[in-house]
């Protein structure tokens, strides 16, 4: 319908969405629903899926097999130009020989709106940058070429915005700034915002919705609160914040809470925070729910408790500082501590108790790795000791 | 100046040097500032001054003395003025074609095979092929292919396109021809550079925000390509406007598709010397004219 604009946002539904390229498969049997109105985050890391799931919706690729619609309307076989979706590009992409304004103007043009330079202004003013409408996109700074950027999609009024890490080349102070004023744009203008980004802060302070991606597989979805607190999978626990997991058995299961066996002693897990009841299970726990303790501590059964251990590390971060705690048979513990006090409560080498409230730990889905203690000889921190262990051992021969 | 439009895209560097007298720079200009003047300026000159010799008092044949003799220009433009006409016709004709051809011929080798380097490399050394056997003897080789027996009059008769009379050779069509065909892969190369760096998220931006195929190519594909398509053009327009070879009656023209480059070429071989210098300096002035009211034109609004 040229000429005029979408009422409001509109729903994204991706239905049994496969995208496979020569080679590799970008995306498996995709279904998503995005709400109209809602700010959705696709998180993962690079080569996860994200980028090609964004491009299948705004029509830059097509998908090898599954159905896109927008707005209940299937769009699926539509040409870029005739889909109700604009993009914010990684690269902005500002065309290089046109002003500030024309770029802006650019889409309602097309569109044969009627007021396009009116509502092209007004779309500048929204990002503050009216005063530079009559340069050049290589003339403005980083910040200012992604604001016009944000204009040159927000001015249509798409039914979906799609946002492909449009921040990721903002420094810091701007992009908290650029966050802020992509809120409140969605709040003025109510359209549906599919947010696509590998900075698991930006998604979880932006989004209503985020969903984790990876392999091309959606891992889990739901609110930001809700991933980091209830993580389901080993991926999610570990790409959005840190956690602290360790595999056992389970050894009694009841209504409420289950017990797991780990280092010899029995950690009790809610049961409706766990996801498998039964066999070997990998649970959790956030660092900063962890409390430390210089003697063994008497707790009640509504705590776990972990140790003697020893305080193998000691980082200072500012707001809180990081202990790495050594367990006999069990992985490295990562703990934060906010700092209450001036310097670390306590100093490295130290024996110490690390303890949680049950309510605090998760249970994770998935299925222990069959030989967990040389699957994680890959990462650089057992390469690196590895390595040392070997210059040792040279030198003890020397 | 109307060199600027052949560094196409390049970072804009004047004013970035600092301004400070330095006799090394001097120096390493010298060889080049030497040889300038030794071929261009000293021949310009000379040139000039020739177009305003009259006849040596003894009136040999060749025999021209110094003098301010205006006349020559005069006689230029009386005797000369519909073969220049004719010129700029034949080049302008040329030219469009030439970019009605390359355009697509360069998009299809700097876009479309993006993707497969080895196939872009061959169709470039296709293009670039011809060149590796002499200007005269491509021509010549047209020549024999358009002649009164051969392959394509014999064809054209037989079709009924031309009648059992017509011919071919000599005419405004092998002229143009000659002339597109010697100088396209001077357009063609220029705006395949340009396209060969078109970054396609812009394509794909247009696309986003409406834009349609037409759109696309009008908006963006195009307005990004300029560089190469002013550099095309006016390498195509300048040679083609000064050739003498094509129109010659011994190559693809006769005495009705003379063009001025053969005008100078046959005065002077006649000893008529300022009037055929006459005649070089018209051409120059009448190309330089069309040629920075152009670059001057793209420059200004659409050039990057």
């Amino acid at each position: 319908m040229p000429g005029t604009f979408d009422e409001s946002g509109a729903d994204l539904e991706l239905v049994g969405v496969t995208k496979r390229f020569p080679g590799f498969t970008a995306i498996e049997n995709l279904n998503l629903m995005v709400p109209a109105g809602s700010f959705f985050a696709l998180l993962g890391p690079s080569g996860c899926g994200k980028t090609t799931t964004l491009r299948l919706v705004a029509g830059l690729e097509e998908p090898t097999a599954g159905r896109i619609l927008i707005g209940g309307k299937d769009v699926t076989s539509s040409k870029p130009h005739q889909r109700p979706v604009n993009t914010v590009f990684q690269s902005y992409a500002l065309f290089p020989h046109m002003s500030v304004l024309a770029n802006v103007e650019f889409g309602l043009k097309r569109r044969g709106m009627q007021n396009s330079r009116e509502l092209a202004h007004e779309a500048l003013r929204l990002v503050e940058l009216d005063h530079v409408a009559g340069r050049r996109p290589a003339q403005l700074s980083g910040g200012q070429q992604q604001r016009v950027a944000l204009a040159r999609a927000v001015v249509n009024r798409p039914a979906l915005l799609l946002l492909d890490e449009p921040l990721g080349a903002l420094d810091l102070k701007l992009r908290r700034q650029m966050q802020l004023e992509l809120k409140t744009i969605q709040g003025e203008v109510g359209l549906t915002f599919l947010h696509v980004t590998h900075d698991q802060e930006e998604a979880m302070t932006m989004a209503d919705t985020v969903a984790v991606m990876n392999k091309g597989r959606i891992e889990q979805m739901g609110a930001p609160e809700e991933l980091y607190e209830l993580p389901r999978t080993t991926f999610v626990a570990n790409f959005l914040g840190q956690s602290n997991l360790f595999t056992g058995d389970v050894t009694a299961s009841g209504k409420d809470a289950m017990t797991v066996r780990i280092a010899g002693v029995g950690i009790t897990v809610p049961r409706e925070r766990a996801q498998r009841h039964a066999g070997e299970v990998t649970i959790g726990v956030r660092p900063e729910k962890l409390t430390l303790h210089t003697s063994e501590p008497r707790l009640g059964s509504d705590h776990n408790v972990l140790g003697p251990g020893v305080v193998t590390d000691v980082s200072f971060t500012g707001v809180s500082t990081q202990y790495l705690v050594q367990v006999p048979g069990l992985p490295l513990i990562t703990v934060f501590a906010q700092n209450m006090a001036f310097g670390p409560v306590v100093e490295q080498g130290a024996e110490v108790w690390v303890s949680w409230r049950v309510e605090h730990g998760f249970g994770l889905a998935d299925e222990p790795e069959p030989e967990p203690k040389f699957a994680d000889d890959d990462d650089t921190k057992s390469i690196a000791v590895q390595h040392r262990q070997r210059l040792e051992d040279e030198l003890d021969e020397a | 100046m109307a060199f600027g439009a052949f560094a196409s895209s390049g970072p804009d560097l004047s004013g970035a040097a600092p301004r400070r007298r330095s006799y090394i720079a001097i120096i390493l200009l010298a060889p080049g500032i030497l040889y300038l003047v030794a071929t261009f300026v000293a021949p310009l000159v000379s040139l000039v001054l020739t177009s305003f010799k009259e006849p040596g008092g003894d009136f040999e044949i060749g025999e021209y003395v110094y003098a301010f003799r205006w006349e020559n220009y005069l006689e230029v433009f009386e005797r000369f003025g519909e073969i220049f006409l004719r010129t700029f016709g034949y080049s302008v004709i040329a030219t469009v074609i030439a970019l009605v051809v390359s355009y697509p011929l360069a998009y299809f080798i700097g876009v479309i095979l993006r993707p497969f380097p080895l196939w872009q490399s061959l169709v470039l050394i296709l293009v670039i092929a011809p060149f590796f056997i002499s200007f005269l003897l491509r021509t010549l080789a047209w020549k024999a292919i358009f002649a009164d027996e051969g392959p394509v009059v014999s064809f054209l008769q037989t079709v009924g396109v031309l009648g059992p009379e017509d011919y071919l050779n000599g005419t405004a069509f092998t002229v143009v021809f000659g002339l597109t065909y010697n100088f396209i892969p001077f357009m063609t190369l220029p705006i395949y550079a340009s396209l060969e760096r078109l970054d396609l998220r812009y394509v794909e931006a247009a696309g986003d925000l409406y834009a349609g195929p037409g759109a696309r190519f009008w908006r963006v594909i195009l307005p990004l390509s300029l560089p190469g398509v002013v550099s095309g053009t006016l390498l195509t327009f300048i040679p083609a406007s000064g050739d003498y070879i094509n129109a010659s009656k011994d190559f693809l023209g006769s005495t009705n598709t003379v063009m001025a480059g053969n005008v100078i070429n046959d005065l002077f071989f006649q000893s008529f010397y300022p009037v055929s210098a006459a005649v070089a300096i018209v051409l120059m002035i009448a190309i330089l004219i069309p040629v920075i009211a152009y670059v001057a034109k793209s420059g200004s609004e659409e050039l990057l």
